[in-house]
C-alpha cells in the first residue's frame, strides 16, 4: 500500500499526543479516554505490520474491557472534580525512580537493535491467527497453558479479595 | 453451478480495470473508497428508515393495532415524515455538559457501526473486507460502541443518562461474553474466522443444521445475547422509560439522537446479519443433500434476496421477543449470562468439539 508510510506517521503522532494527554489532563474521565485513543493507534501498528489477529486482541481485551472498566472506575469513585491532586514527596520520589528505572532498560534492550534495517512487514506472517496458533499450541505449549492457569488463579483471588464474608 | 449469474466478483474486478485505466492509482482507491461509503451511506439510512417502520408495525401486530396509517399508503411514509422532523429540530447542548465529549459521542458509536458493517458479506464478491478474522473484528468492532455509550452517559451531566449507562455498559460487557463464545462454537465447525469462507462451508448444508444440537444451542445463545449487546427489549433496561426516561441518550436532541435511535436499528441488522453468515448459511440458497430439482429451483433465487430474505426473519424474531417478553431487572440479567448462558456456552464448545472430532456432522 502508498498510504502505509503516511499511516505509520499518523498512528504514531496520535499514539504519542495522546498518551502525553493521558498524563497532561486535568480530568480523570479525560485521561481514561485518551488512553483508550492511545490503545487504538497501537492496534493500528499492530495492522500496519501485518498482525491483525494481535490488533483484534488487542483492541477486545484493552480499549473494549479493560478500559470500559477504568471508565466505570472513574464514575463510580466520582474522580470528575477539577484540581490538583496532592501526593507526598516521597511517592513523587519513588515514582520518578520506578520510571527512570524502565526508561533505563528500554533504552538498554533496544540499543542492541539494528533499528536502520527498513523491512518490508507485509512480508511478515507471524501475526496470522494460523501461524500465531501453531506457534503458541506446537512450540510454546506449556508456557500458553501455564499463563492461562495464572491468569485463572488471578481471577479466583480477585474474587476472594472482593467478597469479604466468604469465611 | 446455478448462480454463476449472481456472482459479483466479476462486477467489481471490471468496475476495478476501467478505474485503473483512466486515472491513477490513488484517484481509483479515493474514488473506489468513496463509491463504498456512499453506498454504506445510503444503505443504513434507507434500511434505518425502513427498520423502524418495521418495528412499528410489527409492534402494532402484536398489540392488535394498525401502527403508523395517516402519512402515505399504510404509513410508509411516516418514517420519513419523523426523519425530516429530527432534521429540523435544534440541536441544544445543555449547561453542565462536557462539550467535546457530549458532541463526540454519538459519532463513536455510529462509527463502530460503520466499521461493523465493513466485513458482512452481502452475496458473493459483495463484501467490502474479508479479512482472516472477520468474525473476532465485528466483536472487536462492537466493544468501541460501549465507549461510545458510556461516554454520552457520562459527558451529559444527568443522572438518569449516568445511570443508563451504568446499566448498559455491564450488560455489553458481558453479554459480549456469550456472544463470542458461541460465534467460536462455530469458528470450531467451520474451521475458519473468514467470513467468505464460513459461508462458502455452507454449501451443502447450512451450519444450524450441519452442527445439529450444539450450533442449534449456540443460535439461541447467540441471539438472547445479541439482542441484549444492541439494548433492545426485553434487555432494554439501560433506557427504561418509566425509570430512566430515556437513559444515555436522555440529554440529546434532534439529529444527535437520531444517530444513537439509527446505530440501535443498524446494530440490530449487524447482530441479525452475522445470525445469518455463522448459522443460517449466509448468501447460500437452501440446500437439501439429494433433493437435486429442489436445489436447482433454490439456485435461481439470487443470493442477495436469500441474504435479506434471511435477515429479514431473524429480525422479525428480534422484534417478536421485544413485544412479547417484559423488561429483565438488573440482576436478573447479570444473573442470565454469568449463571446460566456462560457455562451452558462452555459446554456447548466442549460438545461442539466433541461433534468435529467424531465428525458426527452432516
Amino acid at each position: 500500500m502508498i498510504f502505509s508510510k503516511y499511516l505509520f506517521f499518523i498512528l504514531s503522532f496520535i499514539a504519542i499526543y495522546a498518551a502525553l494527554k493521558v498524563l497532561i489532563s486535568k480530568k480523570p474521565m479525560h485521561s481514561v479516554l485518551y488512553l483508550t485513543l492511545t490503545f487504538f493507534a497501537i492496534g493500528g501498528h499492530y495492522i500496519l505490520l501485518n498482525a491483525q489477529f494481535l490488533a483484534v486482541v488487542h483492541i477486545i481485551v484493552y480499549a473494549g474491557a479493560i478500559m470500559v472498566l477504568f471508565i466505570y472506575t472513574v464514575m463510580l469513585l466520582n474522580l470528575n472534580i477539577q484540581g490538583e491532586f496532592p501526593k507526598s514527596r516521597l511517592a513523587k520520589f519513588a515514582s520518578a525512580i520506578a520510571g527512570g528505572i524502565l526508561l533505563f532498560t528500554l533504552i538498554a534492550v533496544f540499543r542492541s537493535y539494528d533499528l536502520k534495517v527498513l523491512a518490508d512487514p507485509s512480508l511478515n506472517q507471524i501475526g496470522l491467527v494460523k501461524n500465531l496458533g501453531k506457534i503458541l499450541f506446537q512450540d510454546y505449549y506449556l508456557p500458553f497453558e501455564l499463563s492461562s492457569i495464572l491468569f485463572l488463579a488471578a481471577m479466583v483471588g480477585a474474587v476472594m479479595l472482593g467478597k469479604k464474608d466468604i469465611y | 453451478m446455478g448462480f454463476n449469474i449472481y456472482d459479483f466478483t466479476g462486477m467489481t474486478h471490471n468496475m476495478h480495470v476501467s478505474f485503473m485505466e483512466h486515472m491513477s492509482p490513488l484517484m481509483t482507491t479515493i474514488v473506489e473508497w468513496t463509491i463504498i461509503g456512499v453506498c454504506y451511506l445510503l444503505f443504513i439510512a434507507l434500511f434505518g428508515l425502513f427498520l423502524v417502520y418495521a418495528e412499528r408495525k410489527v409492534c402494532a401486530m402484536f398489540q392488535q393495532r394498525m401502527g403508523p396509517m395517516r402519512v402515505g399508503y399504510w404509513g410508509l411514509l411516516q418514517t420519513i415524515a419523523d426523519f425530516i422532523k429530527l432534521l429540523m429540530k435544534e440541536l441544544i447542548t445543555p449547561k453542565g455538559v462536557d462539550k467535546f465529549l457530549y458532541n463526540l459521542a454519538p459519532f463513536i458509536i455510529m462509527i463502530a457501526t460503520f466499521m461493523a458493517m465493513a466485513v458482512l458479506p452481502f452475496a458473493k464478491g459483495l463484501q467490502t473486507l474479508d479479512f482472516d478474522i472477520g468474525v473476532f473484528y465485528v466483536t472487536a468492532v462492537s466493544s468501541i460502541g460501549v465507549i461510545g455509550i458510556l461516554i454520552a452517559g457520562w459527558s451529559s451531566n444527568n443522572k438518569y443518562s449516568l445511570i443508563g449507562a451504568m446499566r448498559s455498559g455491564a450488560q455489553i460487557l458481558s453479554y459480549e461474553l456469550s456472544v463470542s463464545l458461541s460465534l467460536v462454537t462455530m469458528i470450531i465447525l467451520a474451521g475458519s474466522m473468514q467470513l467468505s469462507v464460513i459461508v462458502e462451508g455452507q454449501r451443502d448444508a447450512w451450519f444450524i443444521f450441519k452442527g445439529h444440537v450444539p450450533a442449534l444451542i449456540a443460535f439461541v445463545i447467540f441471539l438472547i445475547a445479541g439482542t441484549a449487546e444492541t439494548n433492545r427489549g426485553p434487555f432494554d433496561l439501560a433506557e427504561a422509560e418509566s425509570e430512566l426516561t430515556a437513559g444515555f441518550h436522555t440529554e440529546y436532541s434532534g439529529i444527535k439522537f437520531a444517530f444513537f435511535f439509527l446505530a440501535e436499528y443498524i446494530n440490530m441488522f449487524i447482530v441479525a446479519a452475522m445470525a445469518v453468515t455463522v448459522f443460517l448459511g449466509g448468501w447460500m440458497p437452501l440446500h437439501f443433500g439429494s433433493l437435486e430439482s429442489f436445489n436447482h429451483v433454490m439456485d435461481f433465487i439470487p443470493p442477495l434476496v436469500w441474504f435479506f430474505l434471511k435477515v429479514g426473519g431473524v429480525i422479525f424474531l428480534i422484534m417478536w421477543f421485544k413485544w412479547t417478553f417484559p423488561r429483565l431487572r438488573v440482576d436478573q440479567i447479570l444473573t442470565l449470562e454469568w449463571k446460566y448462558l456462560l457455562p451452558i456456552n462452555l459446554v456447548n464448545i466442549l460438545l461442539m468439539s466433541l461433534v468435529v472430532l467424531t465428525k458426527f456432522h452432516l
